[in-house]
This record gives structure tokens, C-alpha cells and sequence, in this order.
């Protein structure tokens, strides 16, 4: 391996921006404040579109901004909103369950790690040279040439769920 | 950079995804949670469509957009459920929707 | 005009299944603020699907011309000598017109939407638009006033626009597209009245029954698509394209077992669609639908669908179930459509109601097509195909018309009809002239198709079938010469003498039922001052809505025969040179029977004395009062049991739902609560027995060596691990989660742990 392939920057970016993911992650799932846990889950989804940037994935980055940090998380933050969750601390946010899902959590992890370390080893990613740059051309070639048919049915999946959301929440 | 560091990271919130589905008693908590798993295969599709591309192939991006559109619509959907039960329960505690026990 | 190669036509035959389908659209939305509540649109898309079919039939006749060089009427008289692409020696082959666009695609298969013009998709084209023209004309007068008439109008041109695309599909995803279509209207239309009970039963019996083939349909597309598809894609096209399926079928590369299979498997969807021998008793139920319905959909064109997907795929099954092959007595299809042909047509002796009558008919002569291709008469049984749907659309709509007009609404036979000669004298004619055409009487259409398949069934050694088929002519006359005497002649009973008022109150009167002129028009006035002028002046002819397209059908079922007529003084046989030679697939060189009066005259003998003893039997049984034969079912034990067993159908009706309905289901439910009482409970109890054990076992040897709290902890054991179970149920979606999650993560690590 040449070291002019070893992407120092990149991977020290990784690094911070995997950290942050991971801390934010875990105060997510732990946070005793609704508003608290939807803020870090803006961090996680920002610092993700931020992996998918080093994976050369512009344009599933820049979606990534616009719909999770963007919309996804204004709708979290109606929902949280409008179910009057208390803006302050709530004591009651887990249940006891914890116990169960510590050891599942674990036990998933611990079988993909072992999965993946023995499967991929310390295989490299291509560099940026050697990559082939998917652009946006690219992507709209296949959305609308091989995978014509999925996005059909995705366009049908999400008529069909601003419809129900409408009927669901519509007060009558 | 090596493909194995952006699978563990998924590995990892993968799993953190799943201890809040688990763990967590308010259904927009939950909701979140799921946010962190689809995220997580997302981050996946999008290393192996790296590994690969030497092939010139944009298929892990048009999953990954795939999955983005799922999870918007399953957000939306979703907080609608959310909404509904508040208004009928007062409350959205998922210990208290025991309706369904066997 | 100078013959062409191809045309305007032809090229957009495609055209032809769309109007109607945009057509059904524009109904949906706006019929019910038209002026004629949306039945326009319906009329008129059909008049266009029909130009166009013309056109592209005309245009076909060209083609046709063509491609056949002057001097070899010889070989084309020959039937099937001409020969095809793949066994082409030096002769010529008229090619299918085939346009395709990709409809969608997925993983690089491409899902093509398109048409495959040939002889015999453009021969259907014509018949469906032309019989679904004509009844929709017909039905503006007899549904006029109903409640549900745009819907009505909708369901039958979204019936024709499937039929349509069915018959020039591209491939077997569009044909499964048109045949399910077909069910569903044929859903919709059995069931118009629905609000009678008995109705929307019989459209779930139909939809059903004919579900239960359409298994077969979707498996053996499956089959045939991964067994061609190697074939298919190495000649530029994918495992659905039917002409790759048929010159895969002929080329001989593919596994015997494996087209065997398939065939066999999509005969079981015709078998379904077509109301052959095990499946056929859904045919008489549907006939609670509307008489227009019945006439379109039950008698001329849906059920021959299960013809057409055997003509269309014919060299795979002639292949796979080696039609034709030397020394071959009896085949699948042969035996199973001269089954259909005797226990129909016995049937049909026994019904009093009309429509089942001509229903039981129905399945008879579908019967003689199947039979017609299980022995190698390809031409003959299209052409039956072709003259059936004329003549029998033309006797369901005579029906229609006696109940309309003549008998009130009501449908029996025995009580409501009888005289009516003199009364409706244009629906006698017509229904005399297509009963003679059905009957097979000499230079009537069905003469030239029904008696081909008889003398071609001998032609090709298949005796047994060639017996079955002449049995079936003398049934067939005089079980039609039954209806016509109890129907026409003979003395008016009930309705038909003018006392109408008793039959509206008797349950065979299914057209009364939902009849309610609510709807405040025009329309509904009409039908009301008809009503008030029916109970005065009794039976009267119908109006000329009704009696139109009457007239049109019985003359063609008089003339359509003349196309394909080798007798004298006409001898052509154009018919096989448009549609067979050119079926665009390789048909291997069938032995085609020549025709000879001397092979006719045992069928012409066996019509002739159907007739007679029919009409001996019915008028000492119906007519005089005295006769030794009146009451015979009744007195002579054994007729007495035939007579019992037939109007009971065979007791197939009784052994689907009691034995097998019931017979299935029950055991399924029964072994599922047994599994669930011994099973499941058991291993519950044994597991509590032990961990009692357990513990008790504890108890003996630990407790009495080592301390009382180990007891305890025992105890603690079996409670916590109820406490720990109990919680499966809880309702709570946490708790699921958890168990999804933690049984996935126990999988995955057990899978890693294995494969590493």
C-alpha cells in the first residue's frame, strides 16, 4: 500500500465525525428530554450526510440535508409538539425494558462485528482516483431506466401515505 | 480508508437503534429510533455502492434515496399514528397500549 | 385494390382494446351526468374497436394475399400445408404483425405491452368487438331504468377492453393482465343485482371456480417461462413472448416432461375459464347476471378464453401432450372436452329455466371445441369458435327477449311460456334459424364447424371422440328441440297466456327482482308505461333495440359458415387460409379431412332423428294430456333415478362443498385446533410437569445434602421463568420489538458462528 493512498485527512474526518455520530446515537436512545433527543438526532443525521460526503455520495447527502435534517426532523419536532411531551426533563422516558435490550443490542453487534471483521478484513475502499465518480446524471439514468419499477411503487407507496396520514390525523 | 470502518459504524448504530426500539417508552422516541436503524443500512448501501463502483454503477445511491423516500413516508405516517393515539389516550406511552394482550 | 403487406390497420390494431378501456374511464367519471347516463360512450367506443377491427381484419385478408402466390391455392386448400418459418422449405409464411413497446423492466427483463396480429387474434378481434357491439345495443333497452345502469354500461366496455387485449397479447403477462380482467368483470356483471342473496353467491361461486384454474394459468406461464427462456433469449426476446413459446414448443429443444407439465398446467386455467368437465358448474349459476351479460360474457366470448389460450399456444400443447402422434387413441384435452360434451348436453334436458338450458349448451359445445383441438382440428374448432358465438349469443338474446317482452321477466320454461310463435314472431325466426345453425342442420353455419370436428376426429383416428361427437349432435338437437317446442309452440301457460301476476312472486323470475324504476327519467317512465302496457295487451314483440340486433346475429348465424363451406356449390375454404395458415407459429403439417358428403351423413341422419324423437316426446309429454309418456320420469324407477341424478348436476355441486369445500377446510381447522390442544398444550404442560420435576428432583437430591435455599431458588427458577414467559403477550409493542430483535440477533450469531 503507498502511503500517498493513505487518506489522512479522510480518515481522521471519519474518525471526529463517527465519534459524534455515536455519542449523539447513544444520547438519543437515552436522553431523559424529548427535545434534547430529537436535537441529538439532528446531530447523528447531519454527521451522516457528512460519512455519505467522504463515500463520494453528493447527491444522497445533499437529499440526506434536505428531507431528514430538513423535514423529517420539523415533523419530530411537531410531533413532539403536539403530543404536549413536556419541553423539561420527563423521568418516565424508558421503560423496563432496558434490561433486555442492552444484552440484544450487544449480542446484534457483537454477531456483525464478527461478521464483518472476518468477512472484509481490512479490505480498502478504492481511492478517489481509481473511484468512478457516480453523479447525479448517473443516479436519475438508473432511477428512471432499470429501476423504473421501484419508483413506481415508491410513488404509489408515499401517495398512498400522505393520504393515510391526512385520514388519520384529520379531527372529525 | 477501509469499507470495515463505515460497517461498524452502521453495526453501531444499528444496534443503538435497536436497544431505543426496545428500551424507550414514548412513540415518537421510538420513531426516532427506527430514524437511527434506516440510517444505518443507508450508510451501508453507500460504502458497498463505494466498494463497487469501479463497475460504474450508481445502484446503492438509488437505494439509498429509496430508503430515504421509505422513511419519509414512514415519518409521516407514523407521527399521524402517533397523533391519533394521543388524541384518544391523552397519552403517548407505548406501556399503556396494551389492547392487543393475548 | 392491389394487395398490401401491411397497413394503417394492422400496424395499430392496438388501438383496438384502448378505446374501449378509455372508454370505461370516462364512463366511471362522467356517465352518470350524460344524457344517457354514460351507455353513449359504451355504444360508442364499441362501434369504433369494431371499424377498427374491421379494418384490420380487411387489411389482414390482404396481408394474406400477399404473401400466398397465385398458383398455390392448391397447398393452401390443403389446410396446414403451407409451411412456416421454422420448417420453411421454400414456401412462404404470413407473418404475424408484432409491435411491442417495454412496459416495464426489471433486473434487465423487459415486461413488453403489445400486439401479436395474426388470422386468429384478428378473427377474435372481430367477433368480440362485433357480438360486444350488438349487445350493448341490445342492452339499452333491457336494462333501461335499472339502478345501476352506468355501471352496467362501464363493467361490460372494461369487459371488452380486456377481452381485447387479451386476444392480441404479446406475451402471456398481458394475457394474464386481460384474463384476470375478464374475471372480475365477469365478477361484477354476474353479481349486478347483488342485493338478491342467490345472485352475489353465484358471482363468488363463478369467481371462484374459475380461480381455482387460474392457478394453473399463473403456474404454467412459470413453467414455460423458465423452460423457453434460454430458447427465447438467444432469438432476441424473454421466456413471456408467445411466439417464442411456440417456436420453442416446435423446435424440439425443450424437455417432453417439462412441456408436458405446462401444458397441462394451462389447461387447467382453460379448463376453468372454458367450464369444462370438473370445473364447469359455474357456467349455469352465472346466468343470475343479466341476460346481455350472459350473452356476451357466459356464451360467446369470455369462455371460449380457455379455447383461445389453447389455439394460441396450440404447438405446445400439441407437442406436449402429443396430439396427433400415430397410434394415439386419447389425449387430455380430447377426453376431457368429450366428457363436457355428453354431461352437458344431458344436463340441458332437464332444466326448465331457459337461460340454463342454453347455458348447458354452452358447455357442450365448448366442449366439441376442446375436443376439436385435443384431436388435431385446429381450423374446425376456431371456426366453430367463430359460428358458435353468433348463433348461441343470438339464442341467449332471444331469451332475453322472450322474458322481456313475452313472459314477463320470468325464465321457466314450463310455467311461464308455450305459444309464443305467433306472438313475437321476429324472436321465433331468429331463434328458430341460430337453433338450426347450433343443431348443425346442412347449409347452416354451425354445420360447416361442428361437423368438420366430428370428421376430423375420424380423419385423424381418434374413433372414440368421432362417436362422442355424433352422440352429441343428436343431444343437442333434441334437447334444443325441447326448448323451442316448450318455449314458441304448444299451449301459453302463465305469463305468456297474459296472468303475469302470480309468476313476479315466484323465485325463477330472477330479471324482476331488482328491477326498481326509481330513477326519476325518461327513461324509467318509459319502462314504466311498457309495464302498464305488457299487463294489458300481454305478449308482444320487442322493440327494436332488442329485435336489431337480433336480426343481425341470426342472419350471420346463417352466413358466417359460407366463408369456410367445402360443399357444393361453394367450395371455399377461406377460412383456413386467413386464420390458420397464418397463426404466425410453426404448425408442424396436420392431416385435415377432406370433405365428403358420405363422412356427413351418419351426423345429418343423427340430427334428423334427434329432431323427431325430441318433438315425438315433447308433445306426448307436454302437449296432450293422456299420452303413456306423460309422467314417465315419475313412474319408471330407473328413469326415475337418471331423472333425479341430472337435476341434481352429477351431485358436483354437492361433492365441491360438502366433501371437498368442508372436507378440506374442516380437517385443516380440526388438525389446527389438535395441533394447538395436544400439541402446543402439551408441550406447555410438559414443560411445566417438567420444571415441577425439576424441581422436585432438586428437592430430593440437593435439598436434603445442601441448604433449603437452594429449594427456594428452584422455586424462584420456575416462577421467574413464567413470570419471564408470561410477558410474550403482553400487548406491548416495546416487548415485540424486543423479541424480534433478540431472536434476530440469536440467528444472525448463530449463522456467523456456522459460517465462520
Amino acid at each position: 500500500m503507498l502511503a500517498a493512498q493513505v487518506l489522512v485527512a479522510q480518515n481522521i474526518a471519519f474518525g471526529l465525525i463517527a465519534a459524534m455520530m455515536i455519542v449523539g446515537a447513544i444520547r438519543v436512545v437515552s436522553s431523559n428530554n424529548v427535545v434534547h433527543a430529537a436535537l441529538w438526532l439532528v446531530l447523528v443525521l447531519a454527521g451522516a450526510a457528512a460519512q455519505y460526503l467522504l463515500v463520494y455520495a453528493e447527491f444522497v447527502a445533499v437529499t440526506q440535508v434536505l428531507v431528514y435534517v430538513g423535514a423529517v426532523m420539523v415533523l419530530f419536532l411537531f410531533g413532539v409538539m403536539l403530543t404536549r411531551a413536556r419541553i423539561g426533563k420527563e423521568n418516565d422516558l424508558n421503560n423496563n425494558n432496558w434490561a433486555v435490550g442492552i444484552p440484544v443490542a450487544v449480542v446484534l453487534f457483537a454477531a456483525m462485528s464478527l461478521a464483518l471483521i472476518t468477512g472484509y478484513r481490512a479490505d480498502k475502499l478504492p481511492g478517489p482516483s481509481a473511484a468512478v465518480k457516480v453523479d447525479t446524471r448517473l443516479i436519475s439514468d438508473s432511477i428512471f431506466g432499470p429501476y423504473l419499477l421501484p419508483f413506481w411503487a415508491l410513488s404509489f407507496v408515499l401517495l398512498v401515505a400522505v393520504i393515510g396520514a391526512i385520514v388519520l390525523a384529520r379531527k372529525d | 480508508m477501509l469499507i470495515n470502518q463505515f460497517l461498524l459504524l452502521g453495526a453501531v448504530l444499528f444496534c443503538i437503534g435497536v436497544y431505543g426500539v426496545i428500551a424507550r417508552k414514548n412513540a415518537v422516541m421510538v420513531l426516532m429510533s427506527i430514524e437511527l436503524i434506516l440510517n444505518a443500512v443507508n450508510l451501508n448501501l453507500l460504502a458497498f455502492a463505494m466498494n463497487m463502483n469501479g463497475e460504474g454503477s450508481a445502484d446503492g445511491h438509488v437505494f439509498a434515496l429509496y430508503v430515504l423516500a421509505i422513511a419519509a413516508a414512514e415519518v409521516g405516517v407514523g407521527l399521524g399514528l402517533v397523533l391519533l393515539i394521543y388524541r384518544n389516550k391523552r397519552s403517548i406511552s407505548l406501556d399503556e397500549l396494551s389492547e392487543m394482550k393475548g | 385494390m392491389l394487395a398490401a403487406e401491411t397497413g394503417w390497420f394492422l400496424e395499430h390494431a392496438y388501438l383496438i382494446p384502448v378505446v374501449p378501456a378509455v372508454a370505461f374511464a370516462l364512463i366511471i367519471f362522467f356517465g352518470k351526468r350524460m344524457p344517457m347516463k354514460g351507455s353513449e360512450i359504451g355504444v360508442a367506443s364499441m362501434v369504433t374497436s369494431l371499424v377498427l377491427a374491421a379494418g384490420t381484419a380487411y387489411q389482414w385478408i390482404e396481408r394474406v394475399d400477399f404473401f400466398s402466390p397465385a398458383g398455390d391455392n392448391a397447398s393452401a386448400l390443403g389446410g396446414f400445408g403451407r409451411a412456416f418459418r421454422l420448417n420453411a422449405e421454400g414456401a412462404t409464411f404470413v407473418q404475424p404483425v408484432i409491435n411491442k413497446i417495454v412496459w416495464w423492466q426489471s433486473g434487465g427483463m423487459e415486461f413488453g405491452l403489445g400486439q401479436h396480429i395474426d388470422g386468429l387474434a384478428v378473427m377474435a378481434l372481430l367477433l368480440v368487438a362485433l357480438i360486444s357491439t350488438l349487445v350493448q345495443i341490445y342492452s339499452l333497452e333491457y336494462l333501461r331504468g335499472d339502478r345501476r345502469y352506468t355501471h352496467f354500461f362501464a363493467a361490460l366496455t372494461l369487459f371488452s377492453a380486456g377481452m381485447l387485449a387479451m386476444v392480441l397479447a404479446e406475451n402471456m403477462v398481458q394475457l394474464i393482465l386481460g384474463w384476470e380482467i375478464m374475471g372480475l368483470c365477469s365478477f361484477m356483471l354476474i353479481g349486478h343485482w347483488w342485493e338478491d342473496a342467490a345472485n352475489s353467491r353465484s358471482a363468488l361461486k363463478a369467481f371462484f371456480t374459475v380461480r381455482v384454474g387460474d392457478i394453473g394459468l399463473l403456474v404454467g406461464t412459470g413453467v414455460v417461462f423458465f423452460a423457453a427462456s434460454a430458447y427465447a433469449t438467444r432469438h432476441g426476446s424473454n421466456g413471456f413472448s408467445i411466439q417464442s413459446i411456440n417456436e420453442w414448443a416446435l423446435s424440439g429443444t425443450g424437455s417432453h416432461t417439462v412441456l408436458l407439465w405446462g401444458s397441462v398446467a394451462l389447461f387447467i386455467a382453460a379448463i376453468g375459464k372454458s367450464a369444462q368437465f370438473p370445473l364447469h358448474t359455474w357456467l349455469p349459476d352465472a346466468m343470475a347476471g343479466p341476460t346481455p351479460v350472459s350473452s356476451l360474457l357466459h356464451s360467446s366470448t369470455m369462455v371460449v378464453a380457455g379455447v383461445f389460450l389453447v389455439a394460441r399456444l396450440y404447438p405446445l400443447f400439441h407437442t406436449g401432450l402429443d396430439i396427433n402422434v400415430a397410434g394415439q387413441h386419447f389425449n387430455l384435452i380430447a377426453v376431457i372436452g368429450g366428457i363436457t360434451i355428453i354431461i352437458a348436453a344431458a344436463l340441458a334436458f332437464v332444466q326448465n329455466d331457459i337461460k340454463k338450458v342454453l347455458a348447458y349448451s354452452t358447455v357442450s359445445q365448448l366442449g366439441y371445441m376442446m375436443m376439436g383441438l385435443g384431436v388435431g382440428a385446429w381450423t374446425p374448432a376456431m371456426f366453430h369458435l367463430f359460428t358458435h358465438a353468433f348463433f348461441k349469443c343470438c339464442l341467449f338474446l332471444c331469451a332475453g327477449s322472450v322474458s322481456h317482452s313475452g313472459s314477463h321477466h320470468s325464465f321457466d320454461m314450463k310455467k311461464d311460456m308455450g305459444g309464443l310463435a305467433r306472438k313475437m314472431p321476429i324472436t321465433t325466426t331468429c331463434w328458430i334459424l341460430s337453433t338450426a345453425a347450433l343443431c348443425g342442420v346442412p347449409y347452416f353455419s354451425g354445420f360447416f364447424s361442428k361437423d368438420e370436428i366430428i370428421d376430423n376426429a375420424r380423419n385423424n383416428n381418434y374413433q372414440v371422440f368421432f362417436v362422442v361427437g355424433l352422440v352429441g349432435a343428436f343431444m343437442t338437437t333434441a334437447y334444443m328441440t325441447r326448448a323451442t317446442y316448450l318455449i314458441f309452440f304448444g299451449k301459453a301457460r302463465g305469463a305468456a297466456a297474459g296472468g303475469h301476476a302470480e309468476t313476479l312472486a315466484t323465485a325463477d323470475a330472477h330479471d324482476s327482482h331488482a328491477r326498481v324504476p326509481a330513477m326519476a327519467n325518461a327513461a324509467s317512465d318509459s319502462h314504466d308505461a311498457h309495464d302498464a302496457h305488457d299487463a294489458h295487451a300481454g305478449p308482444h314483440e320487442s322493440p327494436v333495440l332488442i329485435t336489431g340486433p337480433l336480426v343481425v346475429l341470426a342472419s350471420l348465424a346463417v352466413v358466417a359458415g359460407y366463408i369456410n363451406a367445402p360443399v357444393w356449390p361453394f367450395h371455399t375454404e377461406r377460412f383456413a387460409e386467413w386464420v390458420a395458415n397464418s397463426s404466425g407459429v410453426a404448425f408442424p403439417i396436420l392431416d385435415h379431412a377432406q370433405f365428403e358428403w358420405v363422412n356427413a351423413v351418419p351426423s345429418i341422419m343423427l340430427v334428423l332423428g334427434g329432431f323427431v324423437v325430441s318433438l315425438f316426446v315433447c308433445r306426448s309429454i307436454y302437449g296432450e294430456a293422456r299420452s303413456p309418456l306423460r309422467g314417465i320420469t315419475t313412474r319408471v324407477a330407473p328413469l326415475r333415478w337418471v331423472h333425479t341424478f341430472l337435476v341434481n348436476k352429477y351431485y358436483l355441486d354437492a361433492l365441491y362443498e360438502n366433501v371437498i369445500v368442508r372436507g378440506l377446510v374442516g380437517p385443516i381447522a380440526n388438525g389446527a385446533y389438535w395441533v394447538n390442544q395436544n400439541v402446543l398444550d402439551r408441550i406447555v404442560n410438559q414443560a411445566g410437569i417438567g420444571a415441577r420435576k425439576t424441581g422436585g428432583w432438586v428437592y430430593r437430591n440437593i435439598d436434603q445434602r445442601v441448604v433449603d435455599g437452594a429449594v427456594n431458588g428452584s422455586g424462584a427458577v420456575t416462577r421467574g421463568s413464567g413470570t419471564a414467559l408470561r410477558p410474550v403477550q403482553s400487548g406491548k409493542v416495546n416487548q415485540y420489538g424486543a423479541l424480534l430483535f433478540g431472536a434476530a440477533a440469536i440467528g444472525a450469531l448463530v449463522l456467523v458462528i456456522v459460517n465462520t
